[in-house]
């Protein structure tokens, strides 16, 4: 984390201020130093990239897995050793690990991220195909958390103890302690076997003949529906806490004395103040919102990278294996780098060091 | 390359906000969808390619490639690409194949001898990724006299070498000149088949669309899609959602839609047999009365009803009942017989210890038998050994573990095994009994040295004479009944779920792999669904 509060520079809001030109002065200058912190983070980025993708060839190194043996699956059993020997030459896999790093990273700054031997295609296009996918579940099933969460816990917040916050409260314990390959094979058994309303997994009808969007869409309801659940326990409760918390600070309690709406109240000021380490949350809350996206393919049948990583682990295909960790490395780092911006943005005490 | 995709992810960004919204009204009833005579058909395990050459469909039924030769339903061969099955030369060493007229492929150019030599010389060629070339060993040449004969030059007679000849035929000219272990041409092939390829999305389905001009006649359906769905569970969920015309289930699952209206259950004999692997290197496995007393102690009946829920069949042999190969006096009793394995153990000097194991010159009858962790079908066998080997004092130690921590163990620790393909008994023995292939990776992993059996196994493939080849595998089988370098268990049934209002479906002997092909719909062109 970048961002500090000094606490010099903590202002009492002053509510009777005319609106908008001096907000936006503000805002402006809170983002000031944003381009530095976006360049410097870019440079922090590029040792962890690297240390990360050396780290991957060291393991493929050590694992003990022969990848042509991987590769021949059943046929390893009448493939001789020569003619594993032969495909590992093709492919290089015997060479000295510098030699296999230095290759893969000259090919990686021509823009070439190697070749699959699990997938048996270049790692460019496995990506093309797949992570598109997993992005549109996670971006999904994470826009849909955190307008559920934010929604719910605050209203539950509001009536601490009452009938709502308990049944949710039971509920998202009960969800937090269900694995998420249950609540889909639940959700599958449930809407689309015993109701029939939703497909029960693909990405398309079996007989489609392209991806047609809301095709896609009716089959992305339950993967995306079942995602959001299994993580939403964490982000309601938090939520529902953090608004029950400020729904006590000072300020809240002045707008409440100055006659201010219940509704303007709760969302207008309560949750405002809780929605800042909401935000660090859900910064280190993403990876495991991708972790939880694998599993969901996986039950739904969805052509994303869950299963590829998996087959590239078992196969130790180390180019795959090493472009997902990339991809994944430099979505979370993009992730926080977003949250500290985002956190710069929304609380006036937060300024970006430079 | 960027655009399409983008325009697919955006779309896709589209179809989510669409989904958020909770467009759930559009939800349209399941199955019947799409164009009429399309048949849906669903399997767990998904080719990495669609290329011949790399793996793809090599013992034919590939649905989108011929070879010079198929199987029919009796796994008999009958000619194909070839206008008859090809013929062989007195001494055995080269094979003729003269093409049929008429044959195209799906981009309209003609299948000629050209292709046929195209299609074994890239499987030869060191610098492509083909693990076929150990099975065609015994090929020195490929040449192509004329532009429909085909002659291949063998380096020794062998036997069973038209069985070679199932494999797809691809068109040298999608090929020629490029690097074929990344060739387009692998995920978007062009074949002569019933069914040329429309589309495949890796991890989802591949669509096939029928050959109107196929030489074998217009497919009775107008195309087939095959839905790639790993997990068992998430498979037989969707087939009971009514998505599929015919999908493979394990056999328990299967069991579910034993009488449900609109599905059939088919079992389907196969040569994939289950069994364990004893090494002669270690001190207890290596004694040959523990290997008979172990033979005759485990209760395959009990493995077939319990472990596989009734869909396999006991296994003495790696040869399997439906070959004309197959020994009948090797076949013993289903259930275990404690009484014989306690004699023979006794009678080698193995004597119970105070703790009920048997030892002999201070040494206890014990070992461990390794099975792959994630094949629970294996580990249920091994356990099932585990326990009938208990009974008459033999203690077995049973190890989940991965490959790689099998392989380097395998010269001293039992292991579960599984292969098995019905074609010829050469292809199922030759390399794991053979004292020349012993200790040499998967081949002879136990160093099951016979005389008897290697010279048996040499006749079974020197000689093209049915009745000789015949007798050296009789002679064979019997060989390994009493040496029991191996105990076999079981041969599996694969099972599958298929809607009755589909006809045409005719089950015939499958081998251990069967994905898109040489499963259930090996003929699926000759389908059709009532609707």
């Amino acid at each position: 984390m970048t961002a500090t509060t000094p606490d010099g520079d903590a202002r009492p809001a002053t509510p009777d201020a005319p609106a908008s030109p001096p907000r936006a002065r503000r805002r402006s200058r809170r983002l000031a130093g944003a381009g530095a912190v976006v360049r410097r983070r870019l440079l922090v980025a590029v040792p962890v990239l690297a240390a990360t993708s050396l780290g991957m060839f060291a393991l493929g190194a050590a694992s003990p897995i022969d990848p042509a043996q991987q590769y021949a699956g059943a046929a390893a059993f009448t493939t001789s050793e020569e003619n594993l020997a032969q495909i590992r030459a093709n492919w290089g896999v015997d060479d000295p690990l510098p030699v296999q790093y230095a290759r893969w990273v000259g090919n990686l700054l021509r823009g070439d991220l190697g070749w699959s031997t699990s997938r048996h295609e270049p790692v460019t296009s496995v990506l093309a195909a797949r992570a598109g996918w997993t992005l549109l579940l996670v971006g999904a099933a994470l826009a849909l958390v955190l307008l559920a969460s934010l929604l719910l816990g605050t209203l539950a917040a509001y009536r601490r103890g009452g009938w709502f916050d308990r049944a949710l409260r039971a509920g998202a314990y009960a969800v937090q302690s269900m694995p998420v390959f249950w609540l889909g094979l639940a959700a599958i058994a449930l809407f689309a076997l015993t109701l029939g309303w939703l497909p029960a997994g693909g990405l398309t009808d079996v007989t489609a003949t392209g991806t047609d969007p809301v095709d896609v869409a009716r089959h992305l309801i339950l993967p995306v529906g079942v995602l959001a659940v299994s993580q939403a326990p964490w982000f309601v409760l938090f939520i529902r806490d953090a608004v029950a918390d400020s729904l006590r600070d000072d300020h809240v309690l002045a707008a409440r004395a100055r006659g201010l709406p219940g509704r303007t109240v709760l969302f207008g000021h309560a949750l405002r103040t809780a929605l800042l380490p909401f935000l660090t949350l859900v910064g280190t809350h993403l990876p495991e919102l991708v972790g939880g996206a694998l599993l969901v393919e996986t039950v739904f049948s969805l052509p994303g990278l869950g299963a590829v990583t998996v087959q590239a682990a078992l196969g130790a295909d180390f180019p795959l294996l090493a472009a997902t960790t990339l991809v994944t490395t430099v979505v979370v780092l993009a992730a926080n780098l977003a949250t500290d911006l985002a956190y710069a943005a929304a609380d006036p005490r937060v300024r970006l060091d430079d | 390359m960027g655009r399409p995709v983008s325009i697919r992810v955006t779309a896709a960004a589209v179809a989510g906000v669409l989904a958020l919204a909770g467009c759930s009204s559009s939800a349209t009833p399941q199955g019947g969808g799409g164009r009429a005579g399309t048949l849906v058909v669903a399997t767990a395990v998904e080719p990495d390619t669609l290329n011949p050459i790399l793996n793809y469909g090599v013992d034919g039924a590939s649905l989108i490639f011929d070879g010079l030769v198929s199987r029919d339903a009796r796994n008999e061969l009958v000619p194909a690409l070839a206008r008859e099955v090809p013929t062989v030369s007195a001494d055995g060493k080269k094979v003729t194949a003269r093409l049929r007229d008429g044959a195209l492929f799906h981009d309209g150019s003609p299948v000629t001898a050209q292709d046929v030599v195209f299609t074994y010389r890239a499987v030869l060629d060191p610098k492509i990724d083909s693990t076929l070339r150990s099975d065609l060993d015994m090929l020195a040449s490929v040449d192509a006299p004329d532009a429909t004969t085909v002659v291949f030059t063998l380096k020794y007679a062998y036997a069973p070498f038209l069985q070679r000849l199932a494999l797809g035929i691809v068109p040298a000219k999608a090929l020629a000149g490029q690097d074929i272990n990344k060739a387009e041409f692998n995920r978007r092939p062009v074949g002569s088949g019933p069914y040329r390829v429309t589309s495949w999305t890796p991890g989802d389905r591949l669509v096939l669309a029928a050959n109107e001009t196929y030489w074998g006649g217009k497919p009775a359906n107008a195309g087939v899609v095959v839905a790639f769905v790993a997990d068992d569970n998430v498979r037989a969920q969707r087939a009971r959602a009514g998505e599929f015309d015919a999908a493979e289930l394990a056999p328990k699952l299967a069991a579910g839609f034993d009488g449900l209206a609109g599905y059939r259950v088919h079992q389907v004999s196969t040569a994939d047999y289950r069994g364990v692997m004893l090494p002669m290197g270690n001190p207890v496995t290596g004694d040959p009365a523990v290997r008979r007393a172990l033979n005759v102690a485990v209760d395959r009946a009990a493995m077939v009803a319990g472990v596989l829920g009734g869909a396999g069949e006991p296994a003495f042999g790696p040869v399997p009942p439906s070959s004309a190969f197959a020994e009948p006096s090797i076949v013993g009793k289903a259930g275990a017989d404690v009484a014989a394995a306690a004699g023979l153990l006794d009678a080698a000097g193995w004597r119970p210890g105070p703790d009920g194991i048997r030892a002999k010159n201070g040494r206890q009858a014990a070992f461990a038998l390794m099975y792959p962790a994630g094949d629970s079908l294996r580990k249920e066998l091994a356990l099932a050994v585990t326990a009938d080997a208990k009974k008459v004092g033999i203690r077995i130690t049973p190890e989940g573990l991965t490959w790689d921590a099998i392989t380097p163990r395998m010269g001293r620790d039992a292991l579960a095994m599984g292969y098995g393909t019905p074609y010829d008994p050469d292809f199922i023995t030759y390399k794991l009994f053979n004292s020349a292939f012993a200790a040499q990776g998967f081949f002879n992993p136990g160093s099951y040295r016979s005389a008897v059996a290697d010279k048996a196994l040499n006749d079974g493939r020197d000689n093209a004479d049915p009745a000789t080849r015949t007798a050296a595998y009789a002679t064979f089988q019997k060989q390994i009944a009493a040496d029991v370098p191996w105990i076999f268990l079981t041969y599996l049934r694969h099972t599958y779920v298929v809607r009755d209002t589909v006809t045409g479906v005719t089950p015939r002997v499958e081998p251990h792999e069967h994905d898109v092909a040489n499963s259930l719909w090996w003929n699926i062109h000759t389908w059709t669904r009532k609707s």
